[in-house]
């Protein structure tokens, strides 16, 4: 028989019990289903998790300035300037695994337009600071090295503070600003960042030089850098060399002896970051064998009605060896009837799994994500279960004796 | 006439515990091409067990079985698939179409194994249809049908292949008197295309219309009478 005929054959044993076919390939379905939005979703939630990350900053680490200690009493970590620009510069020049750093001084102050006031965060920095975390400019242009330099009076502003100052979606570039009371003129608008993982308000900021910031805005200790130094590795996995130098670097600067505490201290936001990301990782990987579980279930469901369809049916297989069907033939007649049903279950399925995950996501706000390997997989795992849990009662009908099955009641 | 069956010194015997029970004793049996050849008998007999050796169902425990010539006792399971699509064609009491599909499938079926073309499938089983009469219910269902036009649809299937040999196990079995009537007149039209037919019966009347009777009894052949067959009228 050509692989045709038996399809055909098979095919029309299928339509003859509707129903039952029907409900056999449901568990398919709901099998291939689940596990298609499982790995869906779990794949949303990592791109989710993947995007908040990346909103922070890439590769970034942050180095915080160390302790005081006064009277017994411990200050928390950046309670004391421990961190000198003659630090950052040789972050810069020395630690092979740093791509970037800057600065950050922080300061909540008023910042005026012509007709409103909002209090909010102004950032000292450098130009490196939009390169660290990943953060573009939407209109205008963020300060350079001669505005730092020249400790020149600019500011770049979030999305929020323009809808605060002004209204959404004003371009405020070559308007006027006052901190202080001293002018600035707004050189450039952030793009809109969001909330980062602690639901602080990225947006919510204006970035000015550093040089500028430690003349204008606050009056600090000329030589420390009174706040943090944001840093990118180079590269994903250079975030710990990145750490390791910059430690052993300002350990080795701050003549640290051996044994004695750091003055200061280097956080890995990567490894946060991927920490989430496998938490995420092992989360789907669990909802995937629980979904997995179904689809075994499903298989066995094709078993046990092509074990009942095989006797049901011994005295049409009895006929057909009669009129000439070879074992072989009564084999895959009946295996192609598991394929067929677990196929077309497994179709079915993907439709139904990412039906579900779309709207979980357009619920969630996740991204959809669909993988052509994902479908690969449920296709060919379906094709798998339907011959692998057809195999038996189609070996079962295939040994059937003729004579028996002719006589069959 | 050239023989088309040879059965030479043939047994078959089954073990039944500790005794063993001999279904066909030594049997040795010519049939000529184009004989219609009752087999008759009480159950248990042997003569299903003659059936199924003769239709390359079983195989016999000793002895030498030859089917157009050709030996048939030591044949692989498939190459008796392969003689029964070609030479034979069977009858069964119990009808044995597939349920739920057309006259003209179930008389497709020996086709299907035999790889013929889908186009070709088709012409042949209307053809068939045709010989037995019922041309005009091609796309009927086995429910929709008689059980006397069932009867007729299985011979279609036995006949699609153009084979040697017809095998029919008790085909009246489950028909009234008269569609057995109508049977029987087209196996003898069909023995007159030159067709072999071998038939079980316990029915007499239904042996009187064969050419030959061979009576069998615990699995030996105890009368073999060649006889004037009775014409069986035809209804229609």
């Amino acid at each position: 028989m050509s692989p045709l005929a038996i399809a055909k054959v098979a095919g029309r044993a299928l339509v003859r019990n509707k129903m039952r076919s029907a409900l056999t390939a449901l568990g398919i379905v709901i099998g291939v289903g689940a596990v298609i939005a499982m790995v869906a979703i779990g794949e949303g939630a990592r791109r989710r998790v993947e995007a908040t990350f990346e909103a922070m900053g890439t590769n970034l680490l942050i180095v915080l300035p160390g302790s005081s200690t006064s009277g017994g009493m411990m200050g928390g970590t950046g309670s004391q300037a421990t961190l000198t620009w003659a630090d950052l510069a040789a972050i810069r020049k020395e630690c092979k695994a740093v791509a970037a750093a800057a600065p950050l001084l922080r300061a909540s102050r008023v910042v005026q337009s012509e007709d409103r006031n909002w209090t909010t965060g102004i950032v000292g920095t450098s130009p490196e600071y939009t390169t660290i975390r990943n953060w573009r400019i939407a209109r205008g242009r963020s300060f350079d090295t001669s505005d730092v330099e020249a400790s020149a009076k600019v500011v770049v502003v979030g999305e929020t503070v323009v809808d605060h100052l002004w209204s959404p979606g004003y371009d405020p570039v070559g308007q006027t600003v006052r901190i202080q009371a001293i002018p600035f003129q707004v050189i450039g608008v952030l793009e809109r960042k969001g909330q980062s993982p602690v639901g602080q308000d990225y947006d919510d900021t204006v970035l000015t030089p550093y040089t500028t910031f430690q003349t204008k805005i606050t009056a600090g200790l000329g030589g420390y850098v009174n706040g943090a130094i944001f840093v990118s590795a180079v590269a994903a996995d250079q975030t710990e060399r990145a750490q390791d130098e910059m430690t052993s670097l300002l350990r080795d600067r701050h003549r640290l002896l051996p044994g004695a505490d750091d003055d200061f201290s280097v956080r890995n936001l990567s490894e946060i970051a991927a920490a989430q990301q496998q938490g995420t990782q092992i989360l789907t990987a669990l909802l995937a064998a629980i979904a997995a579980v179904s689809l075994l279930v499903g298989g066995i469901g094709i078993m046990n009605i092509m074990l009942v369809s095989v006797t049901e049916r011994t005295r049409e297989i009895g006929v057909r060896m009669a009129v000439g069907a070879r074992s072989w033939d009564v084999l895959a007649q009946f295996l192609a009837e598991a394929l067929a049903l677990s196929l077309a279950g497994g179709v079915l399925g993907i439709a139904l799994g990412f039906a579900f995950a779309y709207a979980l996501a357009a619920h969630f706000h996740w991204p959809f994500v669909v993988h052509a390997g994902v479908l690969l997989v449920s296709v060919g795992f379906s094709a798998i279960v339907g011959i692998v849990f057809g195999f038996f009662p189609a070996r079962k009908a295939a040994r059937l004796d003729p004579i028996e099955a002719l006589r069959f009641e | 006439m050239t023989a088309l069956i040879e059965l030479e010194h043939v047994s078959k015997i089954y073990a039944a515990g500790d005794a063993e029970v001999r279904a066909l004793d030594d049997v040795s049996l010519t049939i000529p091409a184009g004989q219609f050849v009752a087999v008759m008998g009480a159950s248990g007999s042997g003569k299903s067990t003659l059936m199924n050796v003769i239709g390359c169902l079983d195989r016999p425990t000793r002895g030498r079985c030859r089917l157009a010539g050709r030996e048939i006792g030591n044949l692989a399971p498939n190459e008796l698939a392969k003689i029964r699509n070609e030479l034979l064609g069977f009858v069964f009491q119990s009808f044995n179409l597939l349920p739920r599909t057309s006259a003209r499938e179930n008389v497709e079926l020996p086709l299907l194994y035999s790889g013929v073309p889908a186009r070709e499938r088709a012409a042949r089983a209307i053809a068939a249809l045709g010989r037995v009469g019922l041309a005009d219910r091609a796309d009927h269902t086995p429910g929709q049908l008689s059980g006397g036009q069932q009867q007729r649809v299985a011979i279609a299937r036995a006949l699609v292949n153009d084979p040697k040999l017809i095998l029919a196990d008790e085909p009246t079995g489950q028909l009234d008197s008269r569609a057995s009537m109508d049977l029987i007149h087209l196996l003898q039209d069909l023995v007159r295309t030159g067709i072999t037919i071998v038939l079980v019966t316990h029915e007499a009347d239904i042996g009187a219309c064969a050419e030959r009777v061979v009576t069998m009894r615990d699995g030996k052949i105890v009368a073999d009478v060649v006889q004037t067959p009775v014409t069986a009228k035809a209804a229609a």
